[in-house]
């Protein structure tokens, strides 16, 4: 009699693996808008030609720029005017702190977002200076010289204060580009800053309020609470996180979410902590899963062998 | 009361009492199986070891997982993810395995229905087998409720809107199986209870009547052959193992189980390592929101295809023709009214709607996920036209069959 196993066995592969491109890859392709990543090169937005100077950056944003009447520049010595809950009830949001931007933020990207922050953020759906709709964030007019001139140097002054590319870490990256608004329960993060632990319940209710506060704040400029992204890395998973942050409305028109303008390499450090949050046991998982994967194969085989040292007897 | 002698061993003393030699006899070295079988017929064992794998995994669960709307989700994606020691592989072994389980059932299911092993004194193994894959859904669909996500909370939502069972608007059933107006506290508790609880107590039950239902008719073989198992038996207890045409379930057969098995397995951990996604719906790594209605509700793809069944009608005739769904497999037995209990192949007609029931349930169950909408919901219409118009024509066309 011959055996009828191979084609038995191919068959239920066959059967099975259509079933499973069926609902899954095929489905998902039906019902999910596949957006390629446009390289974080903002390519909406004009370069700037300009070869920009520190030295005198410095004093622009220190100075004329007027920066540091909203922002803190924690490494340059200024702290913020006022405390994250008092600015998110005057701007909606609290403003960041600049110590980094130069780093975490594309160099292109925040020269055009001095220049005019509704366009580059890509929020003019939202703000409309023709209607009175004033983006908190005031755009920059120049100090008297040339404009260009005056941006790229406030930007070099910016990525000159900034630490190395390297010494980004996957936690600062997401607490400046993501963390004002998305808070990060599962690593403790709440848009005023991590969560302390506290020895009184007073203290611990104290800085619950000013979270509410501040979510509160943040939900009326918003429209809606940012969603906590612990899990989104499990919800949405890598490619629709990096493709979404790099331009919102690719995925959702009219969103009020901004374009934050990160670069590719902060992007990938946000990734990280989505990870280390959502996916934390992902090293744990490759090892152990190389052991069970090792072992069972090792057990087939003697299965295998015993099979065949018992059949043999029987025909 | 019997007689008992001084034991002479500790087997002997267990053997006064228990019987424990006979059992064995019964239960595996003089528990018959035909030879002529193929590795379809491994699939109760690989089902077994699956049912184990959910069993101990869901123990290791049970004691992190909160049965509370505030802390469900937390319990699953903080504490049993991040915290507990090898929580996050007890989470995916018992995601996978729900699964495949499923998988398991319909290959399970369909290698029943191909070799007609529903036939001749087996009906009460295939109705045993049909409870079973009513509790495992169930099962899986209280299970499913637990992590408490956006997909948990809307499947909810909807599966229990069923109950009111459309144009007779039972709205008061439905609360009453909530036990409030929507999926909430009342809710969970009571889906987390049937899931440790009734349904696992339901499913051993059932598991033990499949098994017993096993025992007089034995089990089929791959050509339909009617075997004198006394007969062969003795024949092989005679030393001719060649010659007959049966062999002991233990270690005999269970040797190729267990080869099954760890194929299978590799199969299985490599899902549960690399790619278990398809178990695990995105959208229920969103905590459940009774605001905010997710773009695409559609259930885990084992109940695809009879989803589909239900959604291209209008309610009342939608509702009709998924109650049909539910309950005609069961009556499979008696619809097929041909006296032949041979391979498909060997069937005629039957051989053909053998394949076109198996390709239609795969179309329902593409056309389930997919958004009914354009061609998606006239193909889904048309199939499930086409999947009641196959089980209405079963007894005519075996009725016809010519006695082989």
């Amino acid at each position: 009699m011959k055996n009828k196993e191979p084609i038995i066995l191919a068959v239920v592969v066959f059967f099975t693996l259509v079933t499973y491109y069926l609902v899954e890859p095929y489905a998902h392709s039906v019902m999910h808008k596949h957006v390629e990543s446009e390289n974080y090169a903002y390519a909406d937005l004009p370069a700037i030609n300009k070869t920009g100077d520190a030295t005198r950056g410095k004093d622009l944003v220190l100075g004329a720029g007027a920066c540091t009447g909203c922002h803190s520049i924690e490494v340059a010595g200024m702290p913020a005017p006022m405390d994250p809950v008092t600015a998110a009830s005057s701007y909606g949001v609290n403003p960041p702190d600049l110590s980094n931007a130069g780093v975490i933020y594309d160099g292109k990207f925040l020269a055009n977002l001095i220049k005019n922050p509704a366009h580059a953020l890509m929020v003019e759906h939202k703000f409309d200076a023709s209607k009175g709709q004033m983006h908190p964030m005031t755009q920059f007019y120049g100090a008297g010289g040339d404009l260009d001139q005056e941006v790229a140097d406030m930007v070099a002054y910016l990525q000159s204060i900034a630490v190395e590319q390297e010494s980004v870490t996957p936690a600062m990256a997401y607490e400046n580009a993501c963390g004002r608004c998305h808070a990060l329960k599962y690593e403790k993060w709440t848009q005023i800053g991590t969560k302390p632990s506290f020895k009184y319940k007073k203290d611990e209710l104290a800085f619950d309020i000013k979270v509410l506060e501040y979510e509160d704040s943040i939900t009326k400029y918003m429209g809606k609470l940012p969603p906590d992204l612990s899990m989104y890395i499990r919800s949405r998973g890598e490619h629709y996180i990096k493709t979404f942050v790099e331009n919102p409305q690719n995925y959702l028109h009219g969103t009020a979410m901004p374009r934050v303008g990160i670069n590719a390499e902060s992007m990938d450090k946000v990734i990280e902590h989505l990870e280390d949050a959502g996916d934390t046991k992902r090293e744990e998982r490759a090892s152990v899963g190389a052991n069970v994967m090792m072992y069972i194969i090792i057990f087939a085989i003697f299965a295998l062998l015993w099979k065949k040292q018992v059949w043999r007897d029987l025909h | 009361m019997a007689h008992f002698e001084k034991a002479t061993s500790v087997k002997d003393w267990l053997n006064q009492r228990l019987a424990i030699e006979k059992v064995e006899k019964v239960m595996a070295s003089e528990y018959w199986i035909p030879k002529n079988i193929n590795f379809l017929w491994a699939m109760g064992m690989v089902l077994m070891i699956t049912f184990i794998l959910l069993l101990v995994s869901g123990i290791f669960l049970l004691m992190y997982y909160q049965p509370n709307v505030a802390t469900a989700f937390d319990s699953v994606n903080y504490t049993i993810m991040r915290e507990v020691g090898f929580g996050w592989l007890w989470r995916h072994i018992h995601g996978v395995a729900a699964s495949v389980v499923f998988l398991i059932i319909y290959i399970h299911m369909f290698t029943g229905i191909y070799y007609g092993s529903y036939k001749k004194g087996r009906e009460m193994i295939w109705i045993s087998g049909m409870l079973l894959f009513i509790t495992f859904s169930a099962e899986a669909f209280s299970g499913y409720m637990l992590p408490w996500g956006q997909m948990s909370y809307w499947a909810g939502m909807v599966i229990t809107n069923i109950f009111s069972l459309g144009g007779l608007h039972l709205d008061g059933l439905v609360e009453w199986l909530r036990g409030d107006y929507v999926p909430a506290q009342a809710f969970l508790n009571r889906f987390f209870m049937l899931h440790v609880l009734l349904l696992p107590l339901a499913i051993l039950g059932l598991i033990g009547l499949h098994f017993a239902a096993l025992r007089i008719p034995h089990v089929n073989n791959q050509d339909g052959e009617e075997i004198d198992f006394d007969a062969e038996a003795q024949k092989y207890l005679a030393g001719d193992k060649k010659g007959s045409k049966v062999m002991r379930f233990a270690n005999d057969f269970m040797s190729k189980d267990m080869m099954v098995v760890g194929i299978y397995l590799i199969f299985f951990f490599y899902l549960v390592f690399y790619h278990y996604n398809f178990a695990m719906d995105p959208v229920n790594f969103d905590p459940a929101d009774g605001l905010k209605t997710p773009a695409h509700i559609y259930p885990e793809w084992y109940f695809l295809w009879s989803y589909e069944i239900l959604r291209p009608f209008s309610v009342n005739i939608g509702l009709i023709a998924f109650g049909f769904a539910q309950v005609i497999f069961v009556l499979l037995p008696f619809l097929d009214r041909s006296p032949n209990a041979v391979p498909a192949n060997r069937r005629g007609a039957f051989g053909i709607w053998f394949w076109l029931l198996l390709i239609d349930m795969i179309v329902l169950t593409a056309m389930g996920k997919l958004p009914p909408e354009g061609a998606f919901s006239t193909i889904g219409l048309v199939a499930a036209l086409a999947f009641i118009a196959l089980w209405i024509a079963l007894p005519f066309i075996t009725a016809k069959e010519k006695k082989l």
